[in-house]
């Protein structure tokens, strides 16, 4: 009894930060587990855990928009393409085979475009931004599909497997997938989640959440918005970039459709299935959506009704996502009556 | 010469078509607030609907030059869908825009389901009845004289749809709760009543546009996402909300694309996607949009 009472009676602060410092906690929880599937999971398990690493990565960039700043992108999957392509323009045109130069070369790709692109699109907010990264996606897109001769048009390009560390990795695609390339993306997704956790922990973070809650005022206290929301949108973007480089070695294959503006819609429906206001939640809905969907799609072949039919759902009865669901229901035991 | 007026009557072809579901989206944004993303889907679910009515039709008897009427009414009557659609969408009209663009997401991918289970995956063209009007001569070029009647029935709507707002008792009620609803509703408006019927409406812009589209072409799975981008386009060249701008922007991306399909084929819709991108540059608002909406 005593204890509920000293619950509610807690300074607020704590409970406000309590479940900030769990999100690196889940994420690394998470990851630790995932370390240990290969023992018991199936091969077909492990590749399904690829693309959600992949996603994953993305989303935590595509968060620091959405969620910290406050910016909606509908465009965004336009930095997987550009990832998911310069892996396959190194490695089957150059033949570079490096996946540290491959990961590299695709962070300066996306940081680069993202640098001009994000100059023109992060001067409006809301509706308007949306739609001005919806515009570079399609343009980027049709460039994709168009120009035969230099991205393989619907094709798409090949992506050859990597080297890891330098080292050749022998044995068929699935042994190399589910065995050293799984923990090297899990590992870089453990550091690549520190690393977002310490950003949005930051001053800069701080000036992010500030130009979120009330842009002028956060002007009038001194903070850069132009500069700030640029530096969160070419974050956001190196973080696609990865992830589209993961997401194109796991399936061998660099085609328009992951550029395609449906693509970033998944990428919405993927943080707010899993709670854009939290740190993990985007990661837990990309995790979520990557089983969810090959569940559906291996009972139905109208599985594009059935996920449709929950983002309607979730956006009625669960706007916060699941993260913030759980989170809520969590809130109202330890404070209930 | 005939090169260029061949162009610019495909492009308008294309671009009656287009106004029509963009001044849907137009409508709906503009009073209701909500960037409808499953506008795409109204479009194709005229179209598929079009073709099943236009075959019944002809299987009842009915000669193929009545299918021009056909198809307009097949269009108006699935328009009205839009009706229940709307009671699902008004529990968010006041929430934050993210909310809104997902759940007219999650409205596309379950429409894109639906067409593939009534309609099958493999696309539905209308045979046989696109020609029935013949074809005529326009400044020494043939065009098949449904495009000329489809130009003329989308330059029908847009006048009917613009002395509807301006003149009628109730487009001044629509264009008041677009303007403000809070104080529409505080002179005793329903608005709800309002919201419903002006989704409706703009539910069967999209579908008349879709229906008419389809004698000329396909219907087919991907046309809803693909048309989506391309509405937006014409909205973001023309300014959100804007008829006026509707109309514009659909004529510059009906010639744009028809130009860059017949100069250079690589361009066809990065052209029109540049034009996007200058136009948010230059003038955010777009060509007629209110600034700073």
């Amino acid at each position: 009894m005593s204890n509920h009472s000293i619950d509610i009676a807690g300074p607020s602060a704590v409970r406000r930060s309590m479940p900030r410092v769990s999100g690196l906690w889940v994420l690394l929880g998470l990851i630790a587990i995932m370390t240990m599937m290969p023992l018991v999971a199936s091969p077909y398990a492990l590749l399904l855990m690829l693309p959600f690493i992949g996603y994953s990565i993305a989303l935590l960039g595509f968060n620091l928009l959405f969620g910290t700043t406050g910016l909606l992108s509908f465009g965004h999957a336009m930095f997987l393409g550009l990832g998911a392509y310069t892996a396959a323009t190194l490695t089957s045109k150059f033949g570079v085979l490096s996946f540290e130069v491959l990961l590299l070369t695709a962070a300066l790709v996306s940081g680069l475009v993202a640098l001009v692109t994000g100059a023109l699109c992060v001067r409006y907010t809301r509706i308007f931004f949306g739609m001005l990264t919806l515009a570079f996606g399609m343009l980027f897109h049709s460039f994709l599909f168009k120009f035969y001769s230099i991205t393989g048009g619907d094709q798409g390009m090949r992506v050859l497997r990597p080297l890891l560390l330098g080292m050749e990795w022998r044995g068929g695609k699935t042994a190399f997938l589910t065995g050293p390339f799984y923990y090297y993306a899990l590992a870089l997704f453990a550091l690549l989640s520190i690393a977002m956790w310490r950003i949005s922990q930051s001053p800069f973070g701080l000036h992010l959440r500030a130009i979120r809650e009330n842009a002028g005022k956060a002007a009038y206290v001194g903070v850069e918005i132009f500069r700030m929301r640029l530096a969160a949108f070419v974050v956001s973007a190196i973080y696609g970039g990865v992830g589209g480089t993961i997401l194109a070695v796991t399936t061998g294959l660099a085609d328009p459709e992951l550029a395609y503006w449906t693509h970033s819609g998944n990428l919405v429906f993927m943080a707010v299935l899993g709670g854009s206001g939290t740190f993990a939640g985007p990661a837990i809905g990309a995790l979520a959506f990557v089983l969810l969907q090959d569940f559906v799609m291996s009972i139905t072949q109208y599985w594009r009704f059935v996920m449709g039919g929950v983002l309607v759902l979730l956006v009625l009865f669960m706007p916060q996502g699941l993260s913030g669901t759980i989170e809520a229901l969590a809130n109202r035991r330890r404070g209930g009556r | 010469m005939a090169g260029l007026v061949d162009v610019v009557l495909g492009g308008t072809f294309h671009a009656a078509v287009l106004f029509l579901v963009a001044a849907g989206l137009q409508l709906v944004f503009g009073v209701q607030k909500i960037v409808n993303l499953a506008c795409g889907s109204f479009y194709a679910l005229g179209a598929y609907f079009g073709i099943t009515a236009v075959s019944i039709a002809i299987s009842l008897g009915m000669p193929p030059l009545m299918f021009f009427p056909v198809l307009i009414v097949a269009g108006l009557a699935i328009g009205l869908v839009g009706f229940p659609i709307e009671r699902v969408l008004r529990t968010i009209y006041r929430r934050d825009e993210s909310y809104q663009l997902l759940i007219t997401f999650g409205l596309l991918l379950m429409f894109q389901d639906v067409f593939r289970f009534l309609w099958g995956a493999t696309p539905r063209t209308m045979d046989n009845v696109y020609l029935a009007y013949g074809t005529a001569h326009v400044l020494g070029v043939r065009v098949p004289t449904y495009n000329l009647l489809v130009i003329t029935a989308s330059l029908a709507i847009a006048l009917g749809l613009g002395a509807f707002l301006e003149r009628t008792k109730i487009g001044r009620i629509v264009r008041a709760t677009a303007e403000n609803r809070d104080m529409a509703e505080g002179l005793g408006i329903d608005a709800s009543k309002i919201f419903a019927l002006v989704f409706t409406v703009g539910c069967m812009l999209g579908t008349v546009g879709g229906a008419l589209v389809v004698p000329s072409g396909a219907a087919s799975l991907d046309m809803a996402v693909e048309l989506v981008v391309e509405s937006f386009a014409v909205v973001v060249i023309g300014g959100l909300g804007s008829m006026r701008g509707a109309l514009v922007g659909a004529l510059i991306v009906g010639v744009m694309r028809a130009a860059a399909i017949s100069l250079m084929p690589e361009l066809e819709m990065l052209s029109v996607y540049l034009v996007v991108v200058v136009v948010l540059i230059v003038r955010p608002a777009g060509l007629f949009g209110k600034a700073a909406a």
